[in-house]
């Protein structure tokens, strides 16, 4: 209010720069204050349903994971889900960045098109599968009884769940590795290819020797970003299944909000997100690396 | 390059068909669905031709479901208006927070000012429960638990960091001198800022405030924690939604295509920027 009057209120130079930042630190601070409160909770042995008997007990969450068959299985769940999912959307989102590359009317048109699935929110995407593999109705289900597979149950059976919620993942996050990368093969100069076809070279040479290497910035950047999100994968599994049939899809956030929900058990819940956190602080810092390295490169370029 | 055969060229094609057949398919359908009765959506085989119907569509809008057993209510026009209000509120207050801030990480090599922004970023990859669950005995605590207060704070997690980089990315891209110029004039701090500063990297703050608002819409694990059935979004909404109607396939179907339509339309309108924003400014498209 004081900025048109000279002789107002200024504030110093070297201040400025934290007034500015100062709300951006608060909510900082704000989200650290939970995440301590989670590390505190991970040492204790604490129940919503019995407060009484709320005491630290250091280690013993985490110790008591070596001997629990179930953290095994969410272990081993989260990883296979993670896996899967990156490798699949990887290649296939390759494979079509590679299809859309030339720059035409039409292949920008499908480009924008296949957006679609990445902006609708993945709890919806799960219920319009869900919606589509009914038993009863759903034209998946009809579609599979086409090709000879009667009663395929899709997510409500312990055998099929995985791969139904990993077709939804796919649907959904194929678009973002795809448009990645696409950026990223439009970008590349076009000298190497064109002296590479002159040459006679042969395709798949220039596909392994130069447009993958060239490609790799980008490939690493959006495999580890896919990575990181898909290890702590929430919204698809608990709207489809929540982390059913049984324990078939108990990942780390599904298993945490279980606990913490249904069995009210804080202690093993926190224990199991500090897990969890340690994992994708490990992966992030990957992450942040490659990702300032293609950022300096895209305001290089501007 | 050019010389591509014919071969080829159908194969690409047909290639590209299956692309466009998987990816759009479950949309189409599901909008079809939307204009279905009960009766067509439950008949085997599925049909392709069938009689639209606007009743499933009204059923929401007036929030009254007349069915055999008889009149329902919907709650579901109530969760359509908390997801835009919700949205709307987060991203007005990311950019109030975000955008000075991110000037000032541009422009002003601070103490700490890396680490703070790097903090920032760093949230975007945590964990959302191992935050969320503590919060939710804090706000039971602090009378936050199920207000848009509440809910809006806890938004700036996924709003405060996409647009903290995305902006800071479009200062950093405006010459300096340009503003030094404009100081020596003999201009304040914050007239340079607002008359220069904005201004330029205005689009780049618009997009990344339509990029806030669609991951704001699309969360679903905030407010599944934090929220009861009246503050909550579409994403939980539709949810709770099938579990309450039970078989109105047809209706369920409409909202869904009603709670995606409003971020399919926005990124359609800013798929300049998709690129950018969804790389949080490390590829430009």
């Amino acid at each position: 209010m004081q900025r048109n009057r000279p002789s107002g209120f200024r504030i110093s130079k070297r201040v400025l720069p934290y007034v500015l930042s100062l709300p951006a630190l608060l909510v900082c601070i704000g989200i650290l204050i939970p995440f301590l409160t989670s590390v505190v909770y991970s040492f204790q042995r604490y129940r919503l349903s019995q407060p009484w008997a709320r005491q630290f007990n250091w280690g013993e969450n985490y110790l008591n994971f070596f001997t629990d068959p179930k953290f095994w299985n969410t272990l081993q769940i989260s990883l296979l889900y993670a896996g899967i999912t990156v490798v699949l959307e990887l290649l296939l989102g390759l494979a079509i960045a590679m299809l859309l590359q030339k720059r035409s009317t039409l292949n920008n048109f499908i480009s924008i098109m296949l957006l679609m699935p990445l902006m609708t929110a993945p709890a919806l995407a799960a219920l319009m599968w869900k919606l589509m593999t009914n038993p009863g109705f759903g034209v998946l289900s009809y579609l599979a009884s086409l090709i000879g597979l009667q009663d395929f149950r899709w997510a409500s059976s312990p055998s099929t769940a995985l791969f139904t919620v990993v077709l939804v993942d796919i649907w959904v996050y194929t678009p973002f590795i795809m448009i990645l990368l696409l950026a990223g093969l439009r970008s590349l100069p076009t000298q190497p290819f064109e002296a590479a076809a002159l040459d006679g070279v042969p395709r798949s040479f220039v596909f392994f020797r130069i447009t993958l290497p060239m490609l790799t910035p980008y490939i690493l950047t959006a495999t580890l970003f896919r990575l990181l999100d898909s290890i702590q994968q929430f919204d698809i599994i608990y709207a489809m299944t929540q982390g059913g049939p049984g324990d078939t899809l108990t990942v780390f956030q599904v298993e945490a909000y279980l606990n913490f929900f249904q069995s009210t058990n804080v202690g093993r819940s926190a224990a199991l997100m500090i897990i969890l956190w340690a994992i994708t602080y490990f992966l992030s810092n990957i992450f942040i690396k490659n990702w300032l390295r293609l950022r300096e490169r895209a305001r290089g370029q501007a | 390059m050019e010389h591509t055969s014919l071969l080829e060229r159908f194969l690409r094609g047909a290639a590209l068909t299956l692309v466009v057949i998987f990816f759009m398919f479950p949309i189409v359908w599901i909008f079809m669905m939307s204009f279905q009765t009960n009766e067509t959506i439950l008949r085997i085989p599925p049909q392709l031709v069938f009689e639209p119907t606007l009743a499933n569509y009204t059923a929401l809008i007036t929030g009254k479901l007349t069915t055999a057993a008889g009149t329902l209510d919907i709650a579901f026009m109530r969760n359509l208006w908390n997801s835009v209000f919700l949205s709307v509120t987060s991203v007005a207050v990311a950019l109030l927070l975000g955008v000075p801030a991110a000037y000032a990480f541009a422009r002003h090599k601070f103490r700490g000012s890396e680490d703070i922004a790097f903090t920032l970023l760093s949230f975007r990859f945590a964990p959302a429960l191992l935050v969320l669950l503590p919060l939710t005995l804090y706000f039971q605590k602090l009378g936050l638990a199920n207000t848009y207060i509440g809910l809006i704070w806890v938004y700036q997690l996924i709003c405060l960091p996409l647009i903290l980089w995305i902006v800071r990315g479009y200062f950093e891209d405006i010459p300096a001198d340009i503003e030094y110029a404009y100081r020596i004039a003999g201009h304040s701090w914050f007239a340079t800022f607002r008359k220069i500063a904005l201004p330029l990297a205005g689009p780049g703050i618009a997009a990344a405030g339509l990029l806030a608002f669609i991951f704001a819409w699309n969360n679903f694990v905030f407010a599944l924690v934090l929220a009861s059935a009246d503050k909550q979004p579409v994403t939980v909404g539709a949810l709770a939604f099938i579990t309450s109607s039970g078989i109105q396939y047809g209706q369920i179907s409409a909202a869904i295509v009603l709670s995606i339509t409003p971020t399919l339309a926005l990124a359609l309108y800013a798929q300049r920027y998709l690129v950018e924003g969804l790389s949080l400014g490390a590829v430009k498209g």
